[in-house]
């Protein structure tokens, strides 16, 4: 191990803290989203640095050469000069940009909100096999040979045979005492688990409800991935009817017209039904919409499906009840009604930005 | 850390160019090459070039950084050298031949650099040794305190680290003390018979009386001028504990000993640069070496309109001064010449020009040797330009070409390293034991979050309340942090 190694770590450490910090921030300002590799997001920490007396970066200016005439632009607004990694002259504000996995942002999360870890439902069925290098043997190729054990071998023979002298302690290892790491196949079982977004496109849900849902549907699909291995994800809009998508459609899709949250809950159960048997998957619908339904008759056809298909195959129903102008917000009281008793459904109103962290915290603190 | 062994060629090489910067007069330690791939080169200069620094997260920080931008092609550490005695000097394993020619005779141009350059005399030739010492040092403090503990008290170090004074190696700051003494009665020279009327007793009395009051004032000044050396001071009359003391004392000479790599940086590289250059067109390239030398040299050259790079600036630098004293440019009778035509041809065939920049490369720094050797012609040869932010337009733009312009912001960007200029003001400030900055205003304002931070910290060392007298907006401010609160004052 190299020395700097253990310099980056606290360093990696610190930025952790900073990520903790001001997570709340993060969450609401959906800044993270759109920075997602495959399995890390880039996060930009603000100011890791060392305070020094300084002055402040507009004032300084600089010198610099090449072609031009008084006037002529050479740089934008936050550009800051670099060139040749000698910099420096021209200190600009740093933001540091921090690879962080996907898993490790869902502990934050986690820490950070407090949330229980969710407790699976079902069989293990599902295996996955992972190798690891566990074990030592004494035959392998080269590449894996374990030094020092071959060599306490030799010590060991050595000693035993006689021929060691501490004098001139001379180790020399025999074809017999050669030692190689080998790999186990670890077989683990774990659960698996879907999450069906729903989500109401109708004309009342405007681009800032959509941002809300966006935001928060990011937070839940990391916190979830990080509870099980393999987990899905499935979309549904609808106005008054509904359709499954892919999830670039499901955030963009911007329709017209009226509402009918039944639609998506029959698309959703019917989902269930033929995918994901009962049982053995861990399922979380949850389902964004303004509140806003067509009628109160489509509402107890929403009722019926939830307490006769959807819950009883589910590890909780979600419902995100978003603030807009134009909704009447009636569908999260009516829901409430009726399901006061039950613990398999939560519903959360979100008014703002702001109030995106409870919400995650209303939906995943109960560690279902 | 161990390097890879370097190859007999490449051995050969060294060997050679060792002989050919001795040929031209260059004068170095003896200098040791290893060979390091990019993960140790990263490494190395995240510890600013020594392989052993003490633990902080801040190299880890810079690891990073460079691990990164290596990754993505963004940059390419090519050599690195520290100033110590034997110098040694690091090559990039993944570099071609031709580039570690060309950085090894650039290393020998450092080398020599290091040696001769009379910034660089009271330098710490076993740096390598002191930075290992330094860090076993902190590491058993570390040990016996806890490693939480020193390393926020480091940063607190690290945070007042500029606040040295840099030019303290070389004057004699605080004198011997005995001036104050022989000021006491000043009495003209007269013979004994006169001595009544030259030197009246009336005048004596008075001069008496002066002294007597000055040594009032002085008293109740504390420090009697104002010392640059906030870190001096604070380890002198700071309330530290012994190993608070002892960190502070590294990290301060610590920042000491990079300070004439960053009062020469211009004149360093430029030096450097200037010798690659000479040694590898004239005796080291073959002829099909010169298209790949002339790119990279030319990469490391390139300037970019919003940077000021050191490398072009030095080293045309030099080779405007050779041709100036080969030609006899200079001079009272020179510079009186009026006729521009004659100015542009003058040429007294003097040959002067190497002799005398080994003579700039011995006694100057960046400030004097710009100061001295910039002219209006060599600006404008160089298309150099001063810029600045345009509020407006928020973007960056061309202000002036004019040379007095730009030698004066360029100037004024290498005084102080281009810092705000704090001294000790009063460490007794309101006879509460409160310490009061000041902050050498110079048309520049200080940025407040960082002001306010560096305060914080300054706390932290002195205990006590801290402030600092500074100017914003053409108004006198009085910063504050009495360890709970800021607070903004207007005097």
């Amino acid at each position: 191990m190299q020395r700097i190694d253990t310099d980056q770590r606290r360093f990696r450490d610190i930025v952790r803290g900073r990520i903790r910090e001001n997570l709340r921030r993060y969450i609401s300002k959906g800044e993270l989203i759109g920075r997602q590799g495959n399995d890390r997001v880039s996060i930009p920490v603000p100011q890791i640095e060392i305070p020094r007396f300084k002055y402040g970066q507009r004032e300084n200016g600089g010198v610099g050469q090449g072609n031009g005439e008084p006037g002529d632009q050479i740089g934008q607004g936050e550009q800051e000069g670099s060139g040749q990694g000698q910099a420096g002259e021209n200190p600009g504000e740093h933001v540091l940009e921090v690879d962080v996995s996907l898993e490790e942002l869902a502990q934050i999360l986690g820490d950070e909100l407090e949330l229980p870890n969710i407790i699976p439902k079902g069989q293990e069925k599902f295996e996955s096999t992972k190798l690891k290098f566990s074990g030592i043997r004494p035959t392998g190729p080269d590449t894996l040979r374990h030094h020092r054990r071959t060599f306490r071998h030799a010590l060991k023979r050595q000693l035993a045979s006689g021929q060691y002298d501490p004098k001139n302690p001379v180790i020399i290892p025999i074809r017999d005492d050669y030692r190689y790491r080998s790999f186990k196949e670890e077989v683990k079982p774990h659960h698996n688990a879907v999450i069906i977004y729903m989500m109401d496109v109708s004309g009342s849900m405007g681009d800032e409800q959509k941002e809300i849902v966006r935001i928060e549907s990011f937070w839940i699909d990391t916190w979830l991935r990080s509870q099980y291995k393999g987990i899905e994800s499935r979309y549904i809009i609808h106005d008054a009817s509904a359709r499954e998508v892919d999830r670039d459609t499901f955030f963009r899709t911007k329709e017209s017209g009226g509402t009918m949250i039944s639609s998506a809950y029959e698309t959703c159960s019917k989902i269930m039904q033929t995918d994901y048997p009962s049982g053995e998957w861990n399922i979380y619908p949850f389902h964004f919409s303004d509140g806003d339904n067509w009628s109160a008759d489509d509402t107890s056809q929403c009722i019926k499906i939830l307490k006769d298909e959807i819950l009883p195959k589910s590890n909780v129903f979600c419902y995100g009840q978003v603030e807009s102008p134009y909704g009447s917000g009636q569908f999260v009281k009516d829901l409430r009604i009726h399901f006061r008793e039950s613990e398999d459904v939560i519903t959360s109103e979100v008014k703002g930005k702001d109030d995106i962290v409870r919400s995650i915290k209303d939906f995943l603190g109960k560690g279902k | 850390m161990k390097g890879r062994p370097l190859s007999e060629e490449l051995r050969t090489w060294i060997r050679k160019i060792e002989d050919i910067a001795a040929g031209y007069g260059l004068d170095f330690f003896p200098t040791i090459f290893e060979m390091v791939n990019y993960e140790q080169m990263n490494m190395l200069a995240s510890y600013e070039g020594f392989p052993i620094r003490y633990r902080h997260w801040r190299w880890g920080m810079e690891y990073e950084r460079l691990s990164k931008s290596y990754a993505w092609g963004l940059h390419k550490i090519y050599e690195l050298v520290i100033n110590t005695d034997p110098c040694y000097a690091y090559l990039l394993s993944s570099n071609s031949d031709l580039d570690h020619k060309l950085v090894i005779a650039h290393v020998y141009g450092h080398c020599d650099f290091f040696k001769n350059n009379a910034w660089f005399a009271h330098t710490d030739r076993k740096m390598l040794d002191t930075m290992a010492n330094n860090a076993a040092k902190i590491a058993r403090i570390a040990e016996r305190h806890g490693h939480e503990k020193v390393e926020a008290f480091v940063d607190v170090c690290l945070s007042v680290d500029n606040l040295i004074d840099y030019h303290s190696p070389y004057i004699n700051r605080r004198g011997s003390g005995e001036e104050d003494q022989l000021l006491e009665v000043q009495k003209l020279p007269a013979r004994n018979y006169m001595d009544r009327y030259i030197n009246p007793q009336e005048e004596i009395e008075r001069q008496k009386e002066a002294f007597k009051k000055r040594q009032e004032e002085l008293k109740s000044r504390f420090p009697l001028e104002p010392e640059k050396d906030v870190m001096l001071f604070m380890l002198e009359h700071a309330p530290l504990e012994k190993w608070q003391q002892q960190i502070l004392t590294i990290v301060r000479s610590e920042a000491y000993y990079f300070v004439p790599q960053r009062m020469t940086k211009i004149m360093n590289e430029g030096w450097a640069s200037y010798w690659h250059s000479t040694m590898m067109t004239q005796d080291i390239c073959e002829d099909h070496e010169i298209i790949d030398f002339a790119c990279t040299h030319s990469g490391t050259m390139a300037m970019s309109p919003t940077s000021f790079n050191p490398y072009k600036v030095g080293i045309e630098l030099y080779r405007d001064i050779e041709e100036r004293w080969n030609k006899g440019q200079f001079g009272l009778e020179y510079e009186r010449c009026e006729s521009m035509v004659e100015k542009q041809n003058w040429n007294r065939d003097l040959g002067l020009g190497r002799e005398k920049i080994f003579q700039v490369r011995k006694v100057y720094n960046d400030v004097t040797f710009l100061d001295e050797f910039l002219t209006p012609e060599f600006c404008e040869r160089q298309k150099l330009f001063t810029f600045g932010y345009d509020r407006r337009k928020d973007s960056w733009e061309i202000k002036s070409k004019d040379f007095q312009t730009v030698k004066d912001q360029m100037l004024g960007q290498l005084t102080n390293f281009g810092q705000p200029a704090i001294y000790v003001e009063d460490g007794n400030y309101k006879n509460r034991g409160e310490l009061m900055l000041w902050h050498k205003h110079d048309g520049k304002d200080l940025k407040p979050d960082y002001g306010q931070a560096t305060l914080e910290n300054l706390v932290k060392i002195w205990k006590r309340p801290v402030h600092i007298r500074t100017q914003a907006e053409d108004k006198t401010l009085i910063w504050t942090y009495d360890g709970e609160s800021f607070e903004e004052a207007k005097e």
